[in-house]
């Protein structure tokens, strides 16, 4: 039998309260009955039965116009595999990673064909660098163990002029510099793992091997709002960017082998399975269950619930496996994140309510700032759709979350002058712009950004341009629970409940309005008619 | 503590088809091993030796227009109102016997079969089905269907639960449902006195006497609008509410007039509608009957 598919329920007056996650937190909130509705995501897909053989067969058979994996394996070649980095999956999966199931049956194959010069590179793009516990994670104690102390494990440094090579110019003048090593290989293998639509394809290399002077041509406003939305590669120009910068290194003569992975939704393991199971279906444990940790939840400090939260490994599951060249493989993916993630959704709301949790790509074993609450909510869950937004063009976007006005100096230095000072004096992502390069120059940031665990110094910008869409889309936006400091430099408006915030946005989209709630995580994504 | 949700179960949506999990009790209970022969066999001995000497002995019912049903091929839904735990009883005492030996009751879920043991006895001894009362739910409607398809009368109490006063109470959808998608005749049948023998809350068994009444077949085609159907039955019900307090002939008139009283009372306090309960259905005072009509009677 296969795996639900997802459900909109229309709330009516015995419907039972729905989970909104708060951040480090979760709690049951009551939708007006009649004119709510909850969409919850399709039930986790059932897993490959044998991950290791799809694995091989995927790389003995590959799509489009590759040869197997094994044909292009030869003792004296320069063999790069590339593969995502810590932002990927959320939460973090329990091991062994999809990676580590894919590199280790890579470096089996590059073992039999004597491969001698073969480099392990975390394409980072602009992100933080992983430390030493994320990397064993990700790719297994064996790999890490066999590798780094060698120097054969590397983390794509894009600000390092001697570790770039500009390949050429696209014919809409993007220039595309990515990671010298990975461009000068016989063969780059890239290993991606699939969360979202948006990840995957040309953009595993155009974007995550590639520099800021490369990247800066489609991370900015304009693409952004022109990209509708970027979750939708055939209505991306953040994804027609890519494709043409992706096109381009393959007409340079780099020869590309794309592995794509994806995985199932289930998010948590099973004492929170409650969190990922629809309310009504609760039983006296989940009930239970949600009581006493809820309850604990309070009881703990800031730092205490954030280390249990990041601690928490999903069991999630491989679902497919593709290798070969990256188009064809990228358009087999999405069929598999289709299948695990869509819903189909009738018509628009008047306000898109949304719990927002304690994770988003950016902020792994971190702080969940103000920035990236905007961005995992405008950037991120707004932009989950196909067809149209959720919310009809001005209507109002209500998020749940803490919104602490806190940072982690050492993942998010440059947040912290961008919060204070980019947007003190403008909320607008077109008007930011006038701010990029000195961030993105600054020695300081640059410094941090190669050497410690610190995010480049552009990216909280990149952050407010994933929000570009929405804010233009939206007229309001209310943050239930929030610093109300924060919660106001950001642009928003901060409520105390939800009755309240439903009463705010009226003033925008008049009595009674429609309201949308999305149940998430685990990750869905809307199609809506 | 809030009984709500998280602490109470949550209510499983209308909309959501429930799914059939293995429980052993409740509207998913499983009946159909009470309908097997040897159950069935067991059951009409238990009905014909003990239940229906101890009905006669309790209620000594006299019956009304049975010869109706001598037109009428099984299976058909026997449409009751209801107003004591006995109505049950004495209906499949009082069905004729090419009625009896294969009949199902519909019986409150939440009542008859919230507990396993209560399942179990009431399944064997009535061959109860649950039906869900609290909330629209076509899954014990379903399986009405599916029996009475399968040649099973049914006997059904349409208003979802006990009179608690002993006047009717509004009509549910679930018998016309169950006509509109089989085809099947709706026999309307009044009970009166047995409120008076063992009303909703009472303890205690007052031994009298009733009177059951059969009505006119209501025959239609499948597929004909079930609020059609269920008007018909509350017209019928009406005329034999009158017939059993007046007699055949001026309550046929007052139906064909719609004149009927409702027999649904009137809308009065507690105490006038208990003062103007029909005879059998109270303590038997004749008198009240008169009263009843002279201020009611349109």
């Amino acid at each position: 039998m296969s795996p639900r598919p997802g459900y909109v329920l229309e709330v009516d007056r015995s419907t039972p309260p729905v989970l909104f996650w708060n951040g480090e937190g979760y709690l049951l909130e009551k939708l007006p009955p009649e004119r709510s509705r909850i969409i919850y995501p399709p039930d986790p897909l059932h897993p490959l039965e044998d991950p290791i053989a799809k694995i091989r067969h995927a790389l003995d058979h590959p799509m489009g116009d590759s040869q197997p994996l094994k044909t292009l394996l030869r003792s004296d070649m320069r063999l790069t595999i590339a593969f995502d980095d810590v932002s990927l999956p959320l939460p973090a999966m329990q091991a062994p990673d999809a990676r580590q199931l894919v590199i280790e049956q890579l470096l089996e194959l590059a073992a039999e064909a004597g491969v001698e010069d073969v480099i392990l590179l975390a394409a980072l793009s602009l992100h933080r660098r992983m430390t030493e516990m994320e990397l064993r994670h990700a790719l297994g104690n064996r790999v890490y163990n066999a590798f780094e102390p060698h120097g054969l494990l590397l983390q794509h440094d894009a600000e390092d002029p001697d570790g770039l090579i500009l390949l050429g110019t696209t014919d809409h003048g993007e220039e595309v510099e990515i990671n010298r090593r990975a461009a000068t290989s016989d063969l780059l293998v890239y290993v991606n793992i699939n969360l979202v639509p948006m990840d995957g394809g040309h953009k595993s290399v155009a974007t995550g091997l590639a520099s800021y002077r490369s990247v800066r041509h489609h991370h900015n406003a304009h693409t952004m709002t022109h990209s509708r939305s970027f979750m939708d590669m055939d209505h991306s120009e953040l994804h027609s960017a890519n494709w043409r910068m992706g096109r381009l290194i393959r007409e340079s003569g780099v020869k590309v082998f794309q592995i794509e992975t994806t995985l199932n939704t289930n998010a948590f393991p099973s004492q929170f399975s409650f969190l990922q199971r629809r309310e009504w279906e609760w039983t006296p444990r989940d009930r239970a269950g949600f009581f006493a940790s809820s309850k604990a939840l309070t009881l703990m400090g800031d730092r205490a619930r954030r280390a249990l939260f990041h601690s928490i490994k999903a069991p999630m599951q491989l679902t497919s496996v593709q290798a070969g060249e990256v188009e064809a493989v990228h358009e087999s993916t999405l069929t598999h994140v289709y299948r695990q993630q869509l819903v189909h959704v009738d018509g628009q709301t008047d306000i898109l309510t949304m719990g927002l949790p304690y994770i988003s790509p950016y902020n792994v074993n971190s702080i969940m700032n103000p920035i990236l609450v905007a961005c995992l909510g405008l950037g991120y869950l707004f932009n989950m759709y196909r067809g149209k937004p959720l919310v009809r063009e001005g209507g109002v976007v209500i998020m749940r979350h803490p919104t602490p006005l806190a940072f982690n100096t050492a993942h998010h230095p440059s947040y912290i002058d961008f919060f204070e000072e980019v947007l003190a004096d403008t909320t607008d992502p077109g008007q930011i712009s006038k701010y990029e390069e000195a961030y993105a120059n600054d020695p300081w940031y640059i410094q941090l950004y190669r050497t410690g665990h610190a995010y480049h110094g552009v990216h909280p910008f990149y952050m407010w341009y994933w929000c570009a869409h929405a804010l233009e889309h939206l007229s309001s936006v209310i943050v239930i629970g929030g610093d109300r400091r924060a919660v106001k430099r950001l642009g928003f408006r901060p409520a105390s409940t939800l009755d309240d915030a439903l009463e705010m946005a009226e003033d925008s989209v008049g009595s009674q309005p429609t309201i949308t709630h999305i149940r998430v995580p685990p990750l869905m994504m809307a199609e809506v008619s | 503590m809030s009984r709500e949700f998280p602490f109470a179960k949550p209510v499983w949506p209308v909309q959501v088809p429930a799914p059939l999990p293995a429980r052993s009790a409740g509207i998913y209970y499983d009946t159909s091993w009470s309908r097997s022969k040897l159950a069935n066999c067991t059951r009409s001995a238990f009905v014909d030796n003990v239940l229906r000497p101890a009905i006669h002995l309790i209620a000594r019912p006299s019956i009304e227009g049975v010869e109706a049903l001598n037109l009428l091929e099984p299976p058909a839904i026997f449409v009751a109102n209801h107003s004591s735990h006995l109505d049950t009883p004495l209906m499949l005492s009082v069905l004729p016997k090419r009625f009896r030996e294969k009949v199902a009751v519909a019986a409150a879920a939440d009542y008859f079969f919230d507990r396993t043991w209560k399942a179990h006895l009431f399944s064997l001894a009535l061959a109860a089905i649950p039906v869900e009362r609290k909330r629209p739910d076509r899954t014990s409607a379903r399986l009405a269907v599916s029996l009475i398809e399968d040649g099973w009368n049914l006997v059904i109490f349409p208003e979802g639960g006990r009179s608690p006063d002993g006047w009717m109470q509004e009509i549910r959808g679930g018998a016309a449902y169950m006509a509109e998608h089989t085809g099947r005749p709706l026999v309307p049948v009044h009970v009166d006195g047995t409120y008076a023998i063992m009303p909703k809350g009472g303890t205690k068994l007052r031994p009298g006497s009733t009177r059951v009444t059969f009505g006119r077949p209501i025959s239609h085609t499948a597929g004909e609008n079930a609020h059609r159907i269920g008007k018909q039955i509350y017209d019928e019900f009406a005329r034999l509410a009158d017939e059993s307090s007046s007699d055949w002939w001026t309550a046929t008139k007052r139906a064909a007039a719609g004149t009927s009283p409702s027999p649904r009372g009137p809308e009065a306090a507690a105490w006038l509608r208990a003062w103007n309960l029909p005879s059998g259905s109270g303590d038997g005072a004749s008198s009240r009957l008169a009263r009843r009509r002279s201020s009611f009677e349109p």
